[in-house]
């Protein structure tokens, strides 16, 4: 009995991701579930091995805690611009978005820091010895197939020492090329406008070199003035009108254009890919909007370029061979012309070079261990005056060992950082100093995962991970409050948690997945500004914030089919979190900040996103809220801040041209009930907000 | 299957019921406190003026009313309750003259001219980049960073002082003074301007300017040190000049000039965040960042200003000093000699205010807005400052 079953769910299975490459079942369950079309790619060649591959789990070397994934159209369902857009319906993420097309976006997981956060783009780090932060607002999603989102980390063990590296971690993958049957070439061209003057053309040619090597090239030009309106208004305490006031959100218009080519290249037993990228962007810094003040002239240029490769091949049966290989450069240019302030126009440059190399060895069956050793070199470069020129050497070995038994996953790696960062002390362009200090340090992590009844998907599953970030350069040597002598900050996690997936066919229930985690995190060493001797705006960088987090994340998916083909799709997350600021116990009077609620943590955020697709129309919705916040540890009534929450909505409709062209037409409001709202205290983000998108495919 | 349809609708109507909906924002009332015994004087109260975080449009006032014995927290919004935007971003300065009190704020490159008594919003006067106010002869004068920029290398920036009449509240005339130039002071028909050069790090300007009251214009610079910020006039003609130094090498430093002689008289060697002069006393807190031991160091010292000498290291005598974060402020009640000084903490937290009497015991303290900074008490023959 238990066999049937156990045949029959996966020939559903295989039923759905056969039917997933090209049914509009893509977005759903088959294909957002990592492994899940693990198995259902998986080659079928008999019921004895389709057997032992769901009896005895999956291969030890896939992960033990699978990842929040957003992919194909559930991905181009969410009326994203920017990869910033997409990552908000993750459970467990907090955005500071500061508005607008060019605003900075980071990311922060499970309040831990957006320094705590990797990103990874095609399976490399992109590093910012800088500042640590990635601005998720830069990447478009034009040419992203694919994002997932680690806690702790990937927990699959065949990975660079980096992988290990963050206290979370997003993966970006670019469109890999796809061709059916006898085409070499595929075309596609697309057009989006609408509100902000938006202009946003891109083009991308896939070709098939033959079968063993194909490339892929990307081009896209975004322009926008970043006009929009926004409104403040306060009321009296009886409900009437206090003051309104709406402007015109001004000097946010952006330029940017991005190029990436890529080569992908299959051998036997093993694929490569390698890749250039390259971006440019100027921007004008809209600025906080504060009284007598409504508009900026501050503006910021980017330019970033990278190449990049990774090889990967089984050289015995035993033995498999990764290699990850960068290099990229970040230029900066700041430029504050505003009179009334103080003048400043500031370059820097980064550089960054990167070899990697994944060694895994399977020991038996069930048992695999890798050995990962990268070494990375960092430098910048600034028009500051008496800047120290600071240079990073990282070297990181990670040791990790995966075991699976029946339905027991078993996961530990050890990570050695070894830092040595340089730098010299300059007065008036003469070195007067040199400083050379190595830190090293050893961390853990362990994730389990069980299944306790074999015959049902539900997982139960912990984890537990020491990671550190390095205080960054600007951290160690931004003019006046830099401190060199800082210590990295510790972020320790413990988490568990259940996963629950079923796949259906009985009704209109195609499929459902829940997933639940509550999760401790805590944060030591924190490197936070603390004011300093004489004088307002006078700080210094120390390791001396503690941070509790305490938090529940939970998301829920169903898939359900309808009469007359009609499929809908939803998706929920809901996030609690407790983060509160353990770091100066003498502060607990009124309006301390000691156990206060995190900077702009709220206590409840959530999401909801549903799809429906018919033939060739689809229509999609999302939902995106975030509660009550304060936007300093001290909780008192001036810094408070509201709830706030949008809605948006598309629907698009896809045309045949020909056999193989097809012409999609979509469009979107976003923020459909107008609200005006605050993410980041006095950046006002739009209001309703319209796009029309043309998608031509050849 | 259903039941797990029902669990899952369970679950949004739970989240719907765990959070919240967007409120209105409301115009904050003002806060009372009750800290003390009613107190019956000449001096009806002062105002605190609350800088708030640079961009985070913070600025409040706060108000101490002695007859009631009440702190009234962040009355700015409730006496102008149609100003968007509230005060604004950062207040720097603030001063009463005749029946108005002036607000000077900094970032919304503004002067808030309210009524000394009810705070109502009377007049707006515009000032890029405005830093210290005084008063003098029906007029106010007010510094400013941005004066035109000359665009050499160095793109360098003259400062100014306007001259506003503060009876059509118009700017009638201003004088170019050095670089960023911050406080000042109306000594016998001149006006001395403190020039920081604090754009300008590490070339600090050095000088006091003099500008002759009568022609309005800048008539010489004195030498004094680097990085100029207090000026404080005494009864005897004696000015107190406070020098930020370099943050490195060079500490804060006091220098007293004495404008009778038109010469610099002496140096004190204490350290100056901020000071105020009351009678022959000039009190002064300050906070010095130490690179050994990587953390702050405070003093709450006396300079008698007769014999220009330090009298005393902490005028806090019963220990409560330690209590506070970063002293930022200090203010005497000019009748009670009751001794005020600010917590900025992290500069972006509420602040407190302790009071303490003259000979230095802590009477009470309590939350303030955020950096609290600049005071002024409100009162018969006490405007001066």
């Amino acid at each position: 009995m238990r066999k049937t079953v156990v045949i029959a769910f996966l020939n559903f299975i295989c039923a759905l991701c056969v039917f997933a490459q090209d049914a509009p079942l893509s977005g759903s369950l088959a294909e957002q579930d990592s492994a899940l079309a693990a198995v259902g790619h998986g080659r079928l060649d008999s019921m004895q091995y389709i057997q032992n591959v769901i009896i005895y789990g999956r291969r030890p070397y896939e992960e033990v805690i699978p990842a929040q994934v957003l992919t194909g159209r559930q991905l181009e369902g969410l009326n994203s611009h920017s990869v910033a857009d997409a990552v908000r319906y993750f459970a467990g993420v907090q955005l500071k978005d500061y508005g607008g097309v060019g605003g900075l976006k980071t990311v922060d997981i499970r309040s831990m820091g957006t320094n705590h956060l990797g990103v990874f783009y095609d399976g490399i780090q992109i590093g910012n010895a800088q500042n640590g932060q990635v601005d998720l607002g830069k990447f478009s999603l034009d040419n992203i197939e694919e994002i997932s989102l680690y806690n702790g980390q990937r927990s699959s063990i065949f990975q660079s020492a980096k992988d290990y590296g963050s206290a979370g971690t997003i993966y970006l993958r670019t469109r890999r090329p796809k061709f059916t049957q006898g085409k070499r070439d595929n075309f596609n061209v697309s057009f989006k406008t609408g509100s902000f003057g938006l202009v946003n053309p891109s083009v991308r040619w896939e070709h098939k070199v033959n079968k063993h090597l194909s490339l892929s090239f990307n081009s896209e030009f975004t322009y926008a003035t970043g006009q929009y309106h926004f409104r403040y208004r306060k009321h009296y305490s009886d409900g009437t009108l206090a003051w309104d006031t709406t402007a015109v959100r001004r000097n946010g218009e952006v330029r940017s254009w991005r190029v990436e080519g890529a080569l992908f290249g299959v051998m036997s037993r093993g694929q490569w890919h390698a890749k250039a990228y390259f971006y440019d962007s100027s921007k004008g810094i809209p600025g906080a909007i504060v009284n007598n003040v409504w508009k900026h002239a501050q503006k910021q240029w980017d330019c970033n370029f990278f190449v990049q490769g990774a090889f990967q091949r089984h050289l015995t049966d035993r033995y498999e061979l990764m290699v990850n290989a960068k290099y990229s450069r970040d230029y900066l240019h700041y430029l504050n012309p505003d009179t009334t302030l103080m003048y400043i126009d500031n370059k820097f440059w980064q550089d960054e070079i990167y070899i990697s190399t994944a060694n895994k060895y399977t020991i038996l069956t069930d048992w695999d261990v890798n050995l990962s050793v990268d070494y990375q070199w960092n430098s910048l470069d600034a028009t500051l005056t008496g800047f120290g020129y600071p240079i990073r050497h990282t070297v990181l070995t990670a040791l990790a060992t995966a075991w699976s038994w029946h339905g027991f996953k078993a996961q530990g790696s050890l990570l050695y950082t070894l830092v040595n960062d340089r730098s010299s002390a300059r007065s008036g362009g003469v070195v007067v100093g040199k400083m050379n200090r190595y830190s090293n340090k050893v961390t853990p992590a362990v994730f389990l995962s069980w299944q306790p009844w074999l015959e049902r998907d539900f997982n139960l599953r912990a984890y537990y991970k020491r990671i550190f970030r390095m205080p960054t350069f600007n951290d160690l040597y931004y003019t006046d409050m830099g401190n060199i002598s800082l210590n990295p900050e510790y972020a320790t996690q413990y988490n568990v948690g259940f996963l629950y997936r079923l796949l259906t066919d009985r009704g209109l229930l195609a499929g459902i997945k829940l997933s639940g985690d509550a999760y401790y995190n805590y944060i030591t060493d924190k490197i936070i500004a603390v004011p300093k001797g004489t004088g307002q705006y006078r700080w210094m960088m120390m390791n001396v914030g503690k941070v509790k987090i305490r938090g529940v994340d939970v998301s829920a998916r169903t898939t359900l089919r309808f009469p007359a083909d009609v499929i809908m799709d939803i998706n929920l997350s809901y996030t609690y979190q407790r983060a509160q600021d353990y770091t100066n116990p003498a502060d607990n009077e009124d309006g301390g900040t000691y156990k206060g609620q995190l900077a702009y943590i709220p206590w409840h955020s959530g999401s909801v996103v549903g799809h429906l697709n018919w033939h060739d129309f689809d229509l999609n919705y999302s939902f995106i809220y975030v509660g009550e916040r304060y936007h300093t540890s001290a909780n008192t009534r001036e810094n408070h801040e509201q709830p706030w929450y949008t809605h948006d909505l598309s629907a698009g409709y896809l045309f045949h041209l020909g056999k193989t062209t097809t012409l999609k037409v979509s469009g979107e409001v976003n923020n459909l009930f107008n609200q005006y709202y605050d993410v980041i205290l006095n950046y006002p983000m739009p209001g309703r907000n319209y796009k029309l998108i043309l998608k031509f495919d050849i | 299957m259903k039941s797990i349809l029902h669990i899952m609708g369970l679950f949004l109507v739970v989240l719907t019921l765990l959070t919240g909906c967007r409120e209105e924002e409301t115009i904050f009332l003002p806060e009372h406190v009750p800290v003390a015994q009613p107190e019956y004087s000449d001096i009806e109260g002062f105002y605190l003026l609350c800088e708030g975080n640079m961009g985070w449009n913070k600025a409040t006032l706060d108000y101490y009313d002695y007859a009631a014995g009440e702190y009234i927290r962040n009355i700015f919004s409730y006496a102008n309750p149609n100003v968007p935007k509230e005060m604004g971003d950062v207040g720097n300065d603030i001063g009463i003259y005749g029946s108005n009190l002036f607000c000077v704020i900094n970032c919304s490159n503004k002067v808030d001219v309210l009524d000394k008594y009810t705070c109502r919003k009377k007049y707006q006067i515009d000032i890029p980049n405005c830093r210290f106010i005084r008063f003098f002869g029906g007029y106010a004068y007010v510094t400013s960073y941005a004066g035109p920029v000359q665009i050499n290398p160095n793109y360098e920036q003259r400062g100014y002082v306007a001259k506003i009449d503060t009876v059509t509240m118009q700017i009638v005339d201003t004088c170019l003074v050095g670089f960023q130039p911050d406080e000042l002071e109306i000594v016998n028909g001149k006006i001395y301007v403190a020039n920081s050069g604090g754009y300008m790090v590490p070339n600090y300007e050095n000088t006091l300017s003099v500008i002759d009251v009568a022609t309005f214009k800048e008539e010489r610079r004195i030498p004094i040190a680097i990085n100029l910020q207090w000026v404080k006039g005494d009864i005897h003609g004696m000015l107190w000049v406070a020098s930020r130094g370099d943050y490195y090498t060079k500490p804060s430093k006091i220098y007293a000039y004495d404008t009778r002689k038109n010469q610099l008289v002496d140096s004190i060697d204490c350290r100056v965040s901020n000071m105020w002069l009351h009678g022959d006393s000039l009190y002064v807190v300050s906070t010095e960042w130490s690179y050994v031991s990587m953390s702050n160091h405070f003093s709450y010292a006396i300079i008698n200003t007769q014999t220009r000498e330090k009298v005393c290291d902490n005028f806090i005598t019963d220990g409560s000093d330690s209590e506070i974060v970063i002293p930022y402020a200090v203010a005497v009640n000019p009748l009670s000699g009751d001794i005020y000084v600010t917590d900025a903490k992290d500069y972006v937290s509420p602040g407190r205010l302790y009071c303490f009497d003259r000979y230095g015991v802590k009477k009470w303290d309590v939350r303030t807005g955020d950096i609290p900074a600049h005071f002024v008490f409100l009162g018969t023959n006490v405007n001066e400052n």
